[in-house]
């Protein structure tokens, strides 16, 4: 099945080594940023996963944010605004390996509700996050969400 | 500060490997279907899987585990893509694309890290 050619603000035509090189720095400064949380507020094998939960969470909602923002307000933003900032800080912040990792030892720890709980709930919490943050860049600026969906 | 450094490093090449992956399949294939990002993220599943439990096994030191699954896997897999892409199929009203997409990456991911896991506990 082919489909029409689909544009995403975080894709560009073609790998630009500028784009590579923004996306590297970026991802760099996003898996820091989750380390450090992960210092801050550390969960063991058997615990509830929150620090992850919480970093994915808050990583999906600035995603909204950023990609409703930079197509609505700032169309003409230089090209390595997007991809240092999503495909690259956001990206690297938030961790989907992490969470079916974390679901997996839960499940082998001998915590299956922990883990169903894990898997169901940061989907649940990843996509209020990215809806709310998509809604809330709408609304202050000022314009309806339903006139701007995510389509383009 | 070493410790630091480590998760910089693998984050320094597991973003930029996940944008690759983007560009390629959506060079390759041309669909509307985010396969760069599943393959990003399934294929970060699995390695996590086997660096996860070769370090519960002894097997990878506490600097390869920041290097390699906390870096890397961690910069290679993504929720906040793959949540915008959910949220731009469904905003289309293409929900069963959405759910779909959603379906296979997260029942992918799951399979995969067990998958990984069982590797590295035959190997070791």
């Amino acid at each position: 099945m082919r489909l029409h050619h689909h544009t995403h603000p975080d894709h560009h035509p073609g790998a630009q080594p500028a784009v590579v090189v923004a996306v590297a720095i970026g991802g760099a400064g996003g898996a820091a940023a989750r380390y450090g949380a992960e210092r801050i507020w550390p969960t063991g094998a058997s615990a509830f996963p929150w620090t992850v939960l919480l970093v994915n969470t808050v990583g999906c909602f600035l995603m909204g944010v950023l990609m409703v923002t930079s197509k609505l307000r700032f169309p003409g933003s230089p090209r390595l605004i997007s991809p240092l900032l999503g495909t690259g800080v956001l990206g690297g912040f938030t961790t989907f390996s992490h969470y079916t990792d974390n679901v997996r030892q839960l499940f082998e720890n001998g915590r299956p509700g922990y883990a169903v709980g894990c898997l169901l709930l940061t989907v649940v919490a990843a996509l209020a996050a990215v809806t709310a943050g998509a809604f809330a860049a709408h609304f202050v600026l000022g314009r309806g969400y339903a006139a701007q969906d995510g389509t383009r | 500060m070493t410790d630091w450094l480590l998760v910089l490093a693998g984050g320094l090449a597991g973003a930029p490997l996940r944008y690759l992956l983007g560009v390629d399949a959506k060079f390759r294939l041309h669909t509307a279907f985010p396969w760069g990002t599943f393959a990003a993220n399934a294929s970060a599943a699995l390695l996590l899987g086997f660096f996860s439990e070769a370090v519960t096994d002894g097997e990878l030191g506490p600097r390869l585990q920041l290097l390699l699954a906390t870096g890397f896997c961690g910069a290679l897999s993504t929720w906040s893509t793959f949540s915008y892409e959910l949220l731009t199929f469904a905003s289309a009203r293409r929900l069963s694309m959405a759910a779909g997409y959603l379906v296979l990456t997260v029942g992918a991911g799951v399979g995969l890290s067990f998958a990984g896991a069982a590797v590295a506990g035959a190997v070791r």
